[in-house]
């Protein structure tokens, strides 16, 4: 094999370049996780991690389960479509444990004016007011129902329920 | 060391066995949930837009997002009459407290809710180098927090200025269309707060979705349309003035 003769040397780089594409492989094996590449070039249980985040709103359908005394006073209303967490807040915990978690207890003053206060940019067949003039200071269930606010419905007080 | 015939026939199906489970990762965490049979967008109906800033609120208590920061916000346009080219915006603190009232001397005024739009062909997605964020098989950008080196190519990349970098974990952020309620059947936390359902969370893989009908019989467009994003956050009624 007059070919090979005095060519040791390039058998051991090629033996070197061997170790160093097998110290890759592994490597790689053990640092990229196992779900990368499962649906293309991203970490596949990313999205199942991103899925198991805790939710705070409830959701109506879940309020509705319990509080379908409401839903009947709601449905013939203006705010027949308004779901509960929009004014109430976040509820989930209060869903999860409703004895120990109570929701508090809320402020038309504060939280009627949020939607109804008179703005040039809100739509113009939405129902504003300015606050100051309409009720001069009293707060909104003084004379409205929140859960069916048109003057005169036959709810009773959604302030309590 | 010499492999027989016997052994190489035992070694293969073992192989197969262990590279499937390589393959599989971890289970997800909603069993009932296929992403293959959803594409995931929202509606955003801008004559019910009342501008008080639920949304914003919602979605900050929904996920945590840091003062300061908006993964949605609102924004208030005034187009005077004499330049339409160049409207007025403003969104103080992004439209989480609702918005003063001004005088409006003539013009127009509305308001327009933003968030990620969920482009099929999503800047963001195409520059990030080491596969943090990336399209979901059901249609929803969502960012890998662990792989997210903060580099800020894809801040940039953002036409629509969707995405910012969180302060506490410096890692890039952004609407992920609450990716964790809508794989368990409910809606997005802004959808839910909506009181005027100006936002509604739509599958354009589901046939039974009204956002079809909705489709047909309106005109809806979506923003920066010649950026050919193709942008999933339809809006109907948009002026013509919004950036």
């Amino acid at each position: 094999m007059q070919a090979f003769k005095d060519s040791g040397h390039l058998f051991r780089l090629a033996a070197v370049f061997v170790a160093g594409i097998l110290l890759f492989l592994v490597m790689r094996g053990v640092l990229v996780p196992k779900s990368f590449g499962q649906y293309g070039h991203y970490r596949g249980n990313a999205m199942a991690e991103i899925g198991a985040l805790p939710i705070r709103f409830a959701g109506h359908e879940t309020c509705e389960t319990c509080h379908a005394d409401v839903l009947d006073k709601k449905k013939d209303g203006k705010h027949a479509h308004v779901s509960c967490e929009a004014c109430h807040g976040p509820q989930a915990k209060h869903a999860d444990d409703p004895s120990s978690v109570q929701p508090p207890k809320l402020d038309t003053a504060v939280l009627c004016v949020r939607c109804h206060e008179a703005n040039a940019a809100k739509p113009k067949n939405f129902p504003q007011v300015a606050s100051a003039d309409h009720s001069g200071g009293l707060p909104c269930d003084t004379c409205h129902q929140p859960h069916s606010p048109a003057i005169g419905s036959p709810a009773v007080s959604g302030g309590k329920k | 060391m010499s492999i027989s015939r016997r052994h190489m026939l035992l070694l293969l199906p073992a192989a197969a066995v262990a590279w499937k489970h390589v393959l599989a990762g971890t289970p997800e965490s909603s069993p009932n949930y296929t992403m293959s049979q959803h594409w995931w967008s929202m509606l955003i109906d801008l004559p019910k837009c009342i501008g008080c800033g639920n949304c914003v609120r919602a979605c900050q208590t929904e996920n945590d997002v840091p003062d300061g920061y908006f993964r949605t916000w609102v924004e208030r346009y005034h187009v005077s009459d004499y330049d339409i080219e160049n409207p007025q915006v403003d969104s103080p603190d992004g439209g989480k407290k609702g918005f003063p009232a001004v005088k409006a001397e003539g013009g127009k005024n509305f308001f327009v809710p933003k968030l990620c739009n969920h482009c099929a062909d999503s800047p963001c997605t195409q520059v990030c180098p080491v596969g943090a964020t990336f399209i979901s098989p059901d249609g929803v950008v969502l960012i890998d927090k662990k792989y997210c080196l903060g580099c800020r190519y894809c801040v940039q990349a953002c036409p629509y200025g969707c995405r910012f970098i969180n302060p506490q974990s410096s890692t890039a952020e952004k609407c992920t269309l609450c990716y964790h309620r809508i794989t368990k059947g409910l809606t997005t936390a802004c959808c839910e707060a909506c009181p005027t359902g100006a936002r509604q969370l739509a599958d354009l893989k589901n046939p039974n979705d009204p956002i079809h009908e909705f489709l047909k019989t309106h005109s809806v467009q979506v923003l920066k349309p010649y950026m050919a994003t193709h942008a999933k956050v339809f809006y109907n009624g948009l002026d013509g003035s919004v950036r």
